[in-house]
């Protein structure tokens, strides 16, 4: 692995544009060698058009981008030789078998086919692919037809991966084991930058993430630090068993809370304690039908930021 | 040494070739036996009553001329058809072409490597059409060898356009349109059965347009030696700029619309 000066991926002002609409507006952020980084955000944030620029797929329409210490414009092929690249679809030729589909991908990078196989191995091995190697893509289960594009991207044993909404869609074993995958990749040093619109993989995943809404950076930071700054450290779900006794409880709420976010199924209540939270509802007699005290998540972070759910479309 | 051999078009004709070699069986019916099907049908049971009836037409047998017009229209034919769904298949039903420009791959390089192999498939297919009519007694001169780089030519006459147009495409559904009310009408008017003079004055110009009538004309002054078609150094210089215009326009509008689609 080469070693990179200066940060692996440097965002100035970048912009994208298609006609009139603005999909990304401007944003900065760094990313630093061997750090796995989020674009953490709801679908339309500008997540997949930054990730695009960055793998050098589509060009940037205003502002500056360095992969590599490269510029994306002019050095887009170099700069796609170094990376891997998972896509949100997972592009696969369907109708061969699991090893064509990496010897096809490893020959893009111009790699001699002894070299492939070898890889193909390898990563079979390390993707749980093996004993589906000669099998067509085509019948192979949706969390099989990831690990197999996952291995896809490694085969150059690129310095960079880029994971766009890598488990969406899988089932939760299946995510589980991507994300174990993904640790390993990462103790062996390859920078990883992915989006998600699910708050719990950025959590396990990311270093340091970016939370983007409406094509624009919102916050910055590790998942403990955005909680910190933005959130409280518990939170308690209330649901009531009517619209009244929940009218009437919110403003009793708000006088003690940090803060009240009334949401059309629950009412969250941030505090720094929960049982404080749970105290106060004993002494106001309010009515409840259930409360859940949990801690912050990043979810809350991006509600108090821009009063809104993830998973919103 | 930066070989041609490591140039990326050829990564995307290898990518074509693994999927060929997987998957060839299927094509042995287009190769072959659509050939002998065809000559059968049309040089030796309608050409018996053809030379019966009316004799030799453009001043050869009628084997001897409809060919030469089989073996360009099954070319382009066949290119018509690989320009369509394929594409639509690495644009959207596999996307393979966008996994082709997230690695070292330019767009230009996934249209051209594309083209390249409708050519290296027509070259294939239009050598055994050929060998096949020769055995049936239609390839009446050796000058026929050069019918298939005509074939050839014509093949991607017609892909360079299409290829260019299937990629802007949403969904297939127009594909079977065009192969209906375009590619089909070509093939029957394009002097592929009977020569282009017979048709109205009024329609006759559309043949003109037709990649497939000057690939026809330019296999069929081949294979007759000179009898018929394209038999003086004129009209052979005009088929070939003609067919080179169709390909030089496919490909300005193909690399842009690859560009759009798989880079925007």
């Amino acid at each position: 692995m080469s070693v990179v000066e200066g940060p692996v991926i440097a965002g100035k002002g970048l912009t994208k544009q298609f006609g009139e609409f603005v999909a990304v507006d401007g944003i900065d952020f760094q990313v630093e060698p061997g750090e796995a980084f989020g674009f953490l955000g709801p679908n339309g944030a500008g997540k997949t058009s930054t990730m695009r620029m960055i793998g050098c797929v589509s060009p940037i329409s205003s502002g500056g981008l360095q992969v590599f210490g490269l510029d994306a414009t002019t050095h887009g092929p170099e700069i796609r030789g170094r990376l891997g690249s998972v896509p949100q679809e997972d592009s696969l030729d369907t109708e061969l078998t699991v090893y064509d589909n990496l010897l096809i991908y490893g020959r893009y990078f111009d790699l001699p086919r002894a070299e492939i196989k070898r890889r193909a191995d390898e990563l079979l091995e390390f993707m749980h692919l093996t004993d589906r190697r000669n099998d067509r893509v085509d019948p192979l289960s949706g969390g099989m037809k990831r690990r197999l594009t996952i291995a896809r991207a490694l085969v150059n044993q690129p310095e960079m991966l880029l994971l766009d909404e890598p488990t969406t869609g899988l089932d939760p074993q299946a995510r589980h084991l991507l994300w174990e995958r993904f640790y390993q990749l990462k103790r062996q040093g390859v920078t990883m930058v992915l989006t998600t619109h699910y708050m719990d993989e950025a959590e396990q995943l990311c270093d340091r993430l970016v939370i983007m809404d409406g094509g624009r950076i919102v916050a910055e930071g590790s998942p403990r630090e955005l909680i910190a700054r933005h959130s409280t450290r518990e939170v308690v779900e209330l649901r009531f068993p009517h619209g009244e006794a929940r009218d009437a409880a919110v403003p009793k709420l708000s006088t003690t809370a940090t803060r009240v976010e009334a949401l059309p199924d629950r009412v969250l209540v941030y505090a720094h304690d929960g049982d404080e939270v749970a105290a106060m509802i004993d002494t106001h007699g309010i009515e409840v039908e259930s409360m859940y005290p949990r801690r912050s998540t990043l979810e809350d972070v991006f509600l108090i930021l821009t009063g809104r759910s993830l998973l919103e479309d | 040494m930066p070989a041609i051999t490591h140039a990326p078009v050829m990564r995307v004709l290898e990518r074509e070739w693994v999927v060929w070699r997987r998957l060839w069986r299927g094509s042995v019916f287009s190769y072959v036996v659509a050939p002998v099907l065809y000559l059968a049908a049309m040089g030796l049971g309608l050409g018996d009553l053809v030379q019966k009836g009316t004799g030799d037409v453009a001043g050869v047998s009628y084997l001897d001329f409809v060919t030469p017009g089989l073996m360009a229209a099954s070319a382009v034919m066949m290119a018509a058809g690989e320009s369509l769904w394929p594409v639509m298949a690495g644009v959207k039903w596999m996307g393979t072409y966008h996994a082709a420009v997230s690695t070292p791959i330019e767009s230009d390089d996934v249209y051209i490597g594309t083209l390249l192999w409708t050519g290296v498939r027509t070259l294939l297919s239009a050598t055994i059409f050929l060998a096949i009519a020769a055995v049936l007694g239609g390839v009446p001169s050796l000058w026929g060898v050069a019918a298939i780089p005509a074939a050839v030519l014509g093949a991607l006459a017609i892909s360079a356009p299409m290829v260019a147009w299937a990629v802007t495409q949403e969904s297939d559904g127009p594909f079977a349109v065009v192969m209906r009310i375009v590619v089909f009408p070509l093939f029957l008017f394009s002097g592929t059965f009977f020569p282009v003079s017979r048709l109205p004055d009024a329609i006759e110009w559309i043949a003109f347009l037709s990649p497939l009538w000057h690939a026809v004309e330019l296999c069929r002054g081949a294979t007759t030696g000179g009898a018929a078609g394209a038999n003086t150094l004129g009209a052979v210089v005009l088929h070939v700029v003609v067919l080179g215009t169709w390909i030089a326009v496919g490909v300005y509008f193909g690399v842009r619309t690859f560009r759009r689609v798989l880079t925007q």
